[in-house]
């Protein structure tokens, strides 16, 4: 069993299992609900399997991820709000 | 009897291929390209199916669900559950879905089924499924979700075919009273139970293959690249600005002569005297002079339209999202502002898509600061009168070198007030978030290259032939009225109407070298940019008889110093004046406000630049 960690702080190239989301970690500048139902609405649900393809330039951010089979770009700071393992 | 009219809508997750269809169904030629968010506003056409039933069907903004975060996504919304005033409810939702991404679109179906809307799934994107192995069991499918399922290929010739054989069968038995709506906003719980459900039936119904698109992830190795890529982005920006100048110049000569061996006959069929006159000075010379540009306006969109289709624009977005956050601007404005290069009002529409109402006004103000193709005629006269065509380093041509850095000049323009709106006016700025899906990568399609050019050239010679025309007309008509007493040995135009206008206005100017002929010729370009290329035609041509008439570019090497030009230039990187830009800006945020608010800054930006370069050109002696 691997150590549960929030997507954001996910290095490229990083695979792993969704277990949660927590929105109130994130720090975003949506609220707790929309944030999560935005991220549930590309696909980021408990289960689904995520891979981080690319990153930016400034501050290695953004992050484009592998969410099953679509590609999606999002901040690390969204993506605090992704727990996996 | 004849049955009523059907009505159709077409709902779906972004880049799905709803417009792609729409245009299949109803033979339109509505903007297609390859990433999500394209369309953003509702299109209605129409449609008979094979047993002859009358359709209107209607294209929507691609959503992710129908709360309507977006501008875009709330037309969506208000549609399909009947909110828009005065609107009908669809007869039959064709729910849109690319077949080989259907997590998120079956989870918007269940969410759609709520509405209590007869519903078809159609599985578009069939050919690229089958590709790569995806095979989906149709019936099973259709079975489990409880609504009719069939397959298609949009951008294939018949391959709608089974859609309208299934609309037919299905129309025939809609029932008059449909069921109840009972949609209403999901909570996180409902949301989450769905995709759970989405997912449970796709793994039942759908197998999918193990490998992704390995050319997608090939490309994007290197455009994704986090300094790799950047350099591409460059490279392709500035490629493309060079090309608009070096690529179009054989073309743009040719119709150059074109309109000059028109001139000549029509001067030498002609008697001398106004007819003469109208057709040589206003209409030949004006007209024509904005015609020639028709080559670079063609390259830039072909350009365009190219990294558009072949699915570029988003991955642009990604890389440059914290770059230009740096300036206040959200990564989602990178696609309005790169087609406000082709023209600000598609530009300013594409904002829509941005669900942050700051960050949304932010781009729509500075979107005008990109450099239109309208500004192409006015920079490439100047240049060509201007600038040496030297080659530097063996390939970069200087004339191109000087187009490149006015595009750049514009860019930072932007980049600057974007900056300072967010430093003075939106200082508790929290950062919106920033999520896109970046699509696979598609050929684009030769097919809809084309139309896309066409599109937009046939748009061009209709402004040429309307707009440009009538204030064509005009200036000639001011420009040539009244007529000089007898026997005067001034120049006839220094008599016109528009001599007086322009003297008027142009001490205003004088502080950044416009003489009056400028002055004049800024006016009428408030209609559209480009008119004031053939209003100089058209004044030079008047004053300065059947020479000037053929060379405007020469003419104006002769009567303009450097230093005046290179103001012009800098003037035209702001220039306020096109009223049709800032009726959109008025219309997408509401306000008279905000459209004086982009007014004013500009013209004091371009005053301000213009009075900046003039002073500085002529203190280096190009006065
Ligand atoms: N191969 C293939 N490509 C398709 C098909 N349908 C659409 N496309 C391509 O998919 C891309 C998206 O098509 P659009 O019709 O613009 O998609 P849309 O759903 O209207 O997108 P939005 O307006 O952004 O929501 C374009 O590049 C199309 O050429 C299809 O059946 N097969
Ligand atoms: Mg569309």
């Amino acid at each position: 069993m691997r150590r549960e960690m929030p997507l954001g702080l996910a290095q490229r190239g990083y695979t792993g299992v969704i277990q949660h989301l927590s929105a109130k970690d994130a720090g975003s500048a949506l609220s707790d609900i929309e944030l999560e139902s935005r991220l549930i609405e590309l696909g980021f649900v408990e289960g689904a399997r995520v891979e981080v393809l690319h990153e930016g330039l400034v501050r290695r951010d953004p992050i484009a991820v592998r969410v099953d089979n679509i590609t999606i770009a999002v901040r690390r700071r969204e993506a605090m709000a992704i727990i996996v393992a | 009897m004849e049955l009523p009219l059907l009505h159709l809508a077409l709902v779906g997750t972004p880049n799905s291929g709803k417009t792609s269809l729409f245009n299949a169904l109803t033979g339109s030629r509505q903007k297609v390209a390859n990433y999500p968010g394209v369309t953003v506003e509702r299109k209605e056409g129409f449609f008979v199916t094979p047993l002859g039933r009358q359709v209107s069907v209607v294209d929507l903004p691609g959503t992710y669900s129908l709360r309507g975060r977006s501008p875009d996504e709330e037309i969506t919304r208000d549609f399909v559950l009947g909110k828009a005033s005065g609107e009908i409810l669809p007869d039959l939702v064709l729910c849109v879905a690319d077949s080989t991404n259907l997590r998120l679109t079956i989870r918007l179906l269940l969410e759609l089924k709520r509405t209590g809307r007869p519903m078809i799934l159609v599985l578009n994107m069939f050919d690229i499924a089958s590709r790569r192995g995806v095979s989906v069991d149709v019936n099973r499918l259709a079975k489990e979700l409880g609504v009719p399922v069939v397959t298609s290929i949009a951008v294939r010739k018949g391959g709608t075919a089974d859609l309208l054989a299934l609309t037919d069968e299905i129309s025939a038995k809609i029932p008059a009273e449909p069921s109840e709506n009972t949609w209403r906003a999901l909570s996180v719980a409902e949301l989450r139970a769905a995709q759970r459900e989405a997912d449970r039936i796709i793994a039942d119904c759908v197998s999918l293959p193990a490998r992704p698109d390995t050319l997608t992830s090939r490309i994007d190795a290197v455009v994704l690249h986090p300094v790799g890529g950047l350099i591409v982005l460059a490279a392709i920006l500035f490629v493309m600005f060079q090309a608009v100048f070096a690529w179009a110049q054989p073309l743009m000569e040719l119709l150059q002569s074109g309109f000059d061996a028109l001139g000549d006959f029509v001067h030498a069929t002609l008697p001398a005297g106004l007819l003469q006159s109208f057709l040589q000075n206003g209409v030949i010379s004006g007209v024509g002079s904005v015609i020639v540009f028709l080559p670079q306006i063609i390259i830039i969109f072909l350009f365009i339209l190219l990294l558009e289709d072949f699915g570029y624009m988003a991955r642009a977005a990604f890389l440059m999202d914290r770059i230009m956050g740096g300036a206040g601007l959200h990564g989602r404005a990178f696609i309005p502002l790169l087609s406000s290069f082709a023209c600000a009002i598609p530009g300013i529409m594409a904002t829509r898509v941005i669900d942050n109402k700051r960050d949304r006004l932010t781009t729509i103000l500075i979107a005008p600061l990109m450099t239109c193709s309208a500004r192409i005629p006015v920079y490439t006269l100047i240049i060509s009168a201007f600038i040496p065509a030297k080659d530097i380093g063996g390939f970069i041509n200087l004339q191109g070198l000087v187009m490149f850095g006015l595009y750049a000049a514009g860019i930072t323009s932007a980049l600057v007030v974007s900056f300072l709106i967010k430093f003075f006016m939106l200082r508790d700025y929290a950062p919106a978030p920033f999520m896109l899906e970046l699509p696979d990568y598609k050929v684009p399609r030769l097919k809809s290259i084309a139309i896309g050019i066409y599109t937009r050239a046939k748009m061009f010679l209709q402004r040429a032939g309307t707009t440009i025309f009538s204030m064509m007309v005009l200036i000639w008509f001011l420009a040539s009225f009244p007529q000089p007493p007898a026997g005067t040995t001034e120049p006839a135009i220094d008599f016109s109407l528009a001599a007086i206008i322009g003297k008027a206005i142009a001490p205003l100017l004088a502080p950044v070298g416009f003489n009056w002929q400028i002055a004049v010729a800024l006016i009428p370009g408030m209609a559209a940019r480009e008119v004031a290329v053939a209003a100089l035609g058209t004044v030079y041509a008047i004053e300065g008889g059947k020479e000037a008439a053929e060379q405007i570019g020469q003419v104006l090497a002769t009567k303009w110093s450097l230093a005046t030009a290179l103001s012009m230039l800098a003037w035209y990187i702001f220039a306020p004046q096109c009223a049709s830009t800032l009726a959109v800006i008025r219309r997408e945020t509401g306000s008279w406000t905000w459209m004086a608010v982009t007014f004013s800054y500009m013209l004091v930006l371009a005053y301000a630049a213009s009075l900046l370069t003039y002073n500085v050109a002529v203190a280096l002696g190009a006065g």
